[in-house]
């Protein structure tokens, strides 16, 4: 696929693959096998049919593979960009023992672009059930499990505690990877199927679940995220000039300090920036540096590259672009001069036996102490399940982690109370948010017509 | 609708009180709490601590310093019918209201405000209340008469002079700590004024609560701009405050992350200035 040129890209926040071509599309398409057993539909949390799919952009048939993926997947130009195709639809592709596996993600976001170009169908909703049900958050797991039901008839309300819907689509990932439009694209279609979506609406402040419960709503999912952020937990660690990943990626994503003057949110990064992690925040983090006039981005990171949990493609488009890679290095303490970071002393590791994870675990090299010189550091370790609203919702059963305790299906430990994706899991991936806000969608669904005896 | 400005009025040189439409809020509102506003589109999301608030006209009542370039666009060029694009809250968790004996509430400057509510609190719960405020001249106290309203002592200082004692209000505060047996003070003004009010506390060894006026993004625990170190561990002033133990706090460290980005403030600022033909 092709994209912006590396160096011309990293002065703008402009999306960086520029997408297929019908004609590159059905050229794509061609290399399918056809598999009859699928094996890529094993490997995709949605189940989205995707043979099916992507024969039809080999006949040119664009508007029947929008409607396939859709079938089982909201969003579609969302997952298209973000989704670890690599570890997930593409893994088992049977090209891929020889060849390239077919490009599932980058054909899955063709179809989608080529929908929004084309005018999307809004999806068909069912008669009214007169069943209400609120859903808390609206990332991934959110806007999905309110599609799915709202699908069915029933009147979904999204409360979302910052000012625009999208969560983790809004306030984390970059531009470049997910342009901002898209999401509001994804969102206005959903307001279009009937979706109520009520901003700046904090549940476990402005509302508690039980509140939802007792103005009338007859379920409630649950789908607040990964939202608080990890630190390394190291001296110095609240100098000025250190970021949480959340922090920084917020400032420029929702709040458009790439912008400031214009926009009124600041943000600052100096010639010199550090990132610890090598995740796909990580990745987002330093290439945001990169783009706001950073002269040098380095990941710092504790194992080795094969070890990253990013996407490849992030990687490679940080590299690309100029992020340097030191792996096998842990930071240790911040250094400061007047409040200020001026350095990440670190020391150097080495891999020892797996772990619990199955990576070889970094070891510390006593005595390998260095110190970088850095202006900016931006920690992206992680996130941990946001604790509002487990912590204002009585009965609610905690597990490890402080993720919400949920069976298969999403169900809490309060009746009537489902959660699903990074609440209930800890941090993962959009995909798997969204399987989760399916799989609850459907037992909320259930739950509700069969207790009541309605359709 | 929604948060439409319903009233305000200018208390003092560059201070002016808001009562914004809020009813969700106010109907949840508690003492120590405060609302995160955004004025429109491309503005940037900013904390400010309830003054006040009325269930029943569904209403939240904002006092705002302008001291930036949102504090002063707010002031300025909101008048009473416009709209605040997004208020957000209650944030933070509420003050710990209870029968203490004898309290005091010390309010410094726009932070006579929220003692205010914070004030009232307490004397409901059966507390005799002792209220102190101070302000650099007579003309930036404010709220005098609610603050008289909710105690049973009302002590002045000015740093010249113009109304009370001259000095800072640590030398009131001194001399009720020495007359009068106090199981408790609440402090809320500028983080200078914080810190030495609970450096006398520490002296008289009575307990100081403080309300942390940190940098924050989104106020809801997401993202750790407005962490602050309280007895050496990190906290999080929107969702573990705003309020902390005062003689816990480092303040050397809230100055200096207060000061993160005082370059683009001021920048911003002298921009928006000129852009309304004016000087700073």
């Amino acid at each position: 696929m092709r994209e912006r040129d590396p160096r011309a890209r990293t002065n703008t926040f402009d999306e960086v693959p520029f997408g297929y071509t019908p004609d590159e599309a059905r050229e794509e398409a061609a290399r399918c096998l056809q598999c009859r057993d699928a094996p890529c539909m094993n490997g995709c949390p949605v189940n989205i049919h995707i043979p099916k799919f992507i024969r039809e952009i080999r006949e040119g048939d664009f508007r029947a593979a929008i409607a396939t993926i859709k079938q089982t997947n909201n969003l579609p130009a969302v997952c298209g960009r973000v989704c670890p195709q690599e570890v997930q639809c593409q893994a088992p592709c049977t090209l891929g023992r020889r060849f390239e596996p077919v490009a599932i993600g980058r054909l899955e976001r063709f179809a989608a672009d080529w929908e929004s170009q084309h005018g999307v169908r809004v999806p068909e909703v069912a008669p009214p059930t007169g069943f209400r049900i609120a859903v808390v958050g609206s990332g991934p797991a959110g806007l999905t499990c309110a599609a799915d039901l709202q699908r069915e008839g029933h009147a979904v309300t999204v409360f979302e505690a910052l000012h625009e819907p999208g969560g983790v689509l809004m306030y984390g990932i970059p531009e470049f990877r997910l342009p901002k439009r898209i999401v509001q694209g994804e969102i206005a279609n959903l307001r279009k199927m009937g979706v109520a979506i009520e901003v700046n609406a904090v549940i476990g402040r402005t509302f508690t679940v039980d509140d939802l419960f007792t103005e009338g709503y007859e379920a409630v999912f649950i789908g607040t995220g990964a939202g608080l952020p990890q630190f390394l937990g190291i001296p110095g660690e609240n100098f000025v000039g250190i970021y949480s990943a959340n922090e920084f990626l917020t400032r420029v994503n929702l709040m458009r300090a790439y912008l400031f003057p214009d926009y009124d949110t600041p943000v600052k990064v100096g010639t010199t920036v550090a990132v610890v992690g090598g995740g796909n925040v990580a990745m987002d983090a330093a290439r945001t540096a990169l783009r706001l006039g950073a002269e040098r981005v380095m990941i710092l990171y504790r194992r080795t590259e094969a070890e990253m949990p990013a996407r490849v493609e992030e990687v490679h488009h940080a590299k690309e672009e100029g992020v340097e890679l030191h792996v096998l290095v842990n930071p240790v303490r911040f250094r400061g001069e007047g409040g200020r970071v001026v350095g990440v002393e670190c020391l150097r590791m080495e891999l020892g036996e797996p772990d619990g994870s199955g990576r070889r675990r970094p070891v510390p090299v006593p005595g390998s102490n260095f110190v970088l010189p850095v202006a900016t550091v931006i920690v992206a370790i992680g996130n941990q399940p946001h604790p509002l609203v487990p912590r204002t919702t009585p009965g609610l059963r905690v597990a490890g982690g402080g993720t919400i305790w949920t069976d298969e299906e999403g169900a809490t430990s309060r009746e009537g109370v489902f959660a699903g994706g990074d609440i209930a899991t800890g941090a993962a991936t959009v995909i798997s948010a969204m399987g989760a806000g399916k799989r609850s969608a459907a037992a909320i669904h259930r739950s509700l017509t069969h207790s009541h005896g309605r359709p | 609708m929604v948060n439409m400005i319903r009233a305000k009025q200018p208390l003092g040189p560059n201070v002016v009180e808001l009562v914004v439409e809020a009813p969700r809020i106010a109907a949840r509102a508690r003492a120590g709490q405060f609302v995160v506003v955004r004025l429109h589109e491309r503005g940037e999301r900013i904390p400010l601590t309830l003054a006040d608030w009325d269930p029943g006209r569904g209403t939240i009542t904002l006092v705002v310093q302008m001291v930036g370039k949102s504090t002063r666009e707010l002031g300025e060029r909101f008048g009473i019918g416009d709209t605040i694009r997004d208020v957000v809250g209650p944030l933070g968790s509420p003050s710990a209201i209870r029968r203490y004996g004898t309290v005091v509430c010390v309010g410094g400057g726009v932070g006579i405000a929220p003692v205010y509510p914070i004030a009232r609190a307490l004397r409901e719960e059966g507390n005799e209340v002792i209220a102190v405020v101070g302000a650099r001249t007579k003309d930036l106290l404010l709220w005098l008469d609610r603050i008289a309203a909710v105690s049973s002592e009302l002590h002045i200082a000015t740093d010249d002079g113009t109304q009370g004692v001259k000095g800072v209000v640590t030398i009131p505060l001194q001399e009720v700590l020495t007359a009068r047996k106090v199981a408790h003070v609440w402090a809320i003004g500028p983080a200078i004024m914080m810190k030495f009010c609970a450096r006398t506390c520490q002296e008289f060894e009575v307990p100081v609560t403080v309300s942390l006026n940190a940098i924050m993004l989104d106020g809801t625990g997401m993202c750790g701009a407005c962490r602050v170190e309280v007895g050496g561990e990190t906290r999080f002033s929107c969702v573990d405050g705003p309020e902390f133990p005062g003689d816990l706090v480092n303040w050397d460290l809230l100055l200096s992350r207060l000061g993160t980005f005082t370059d683009e403030e001021r920048y911003a600022l002298e921009r928006y200035v000129a852009a309304r033909g004016g000087r700073l």
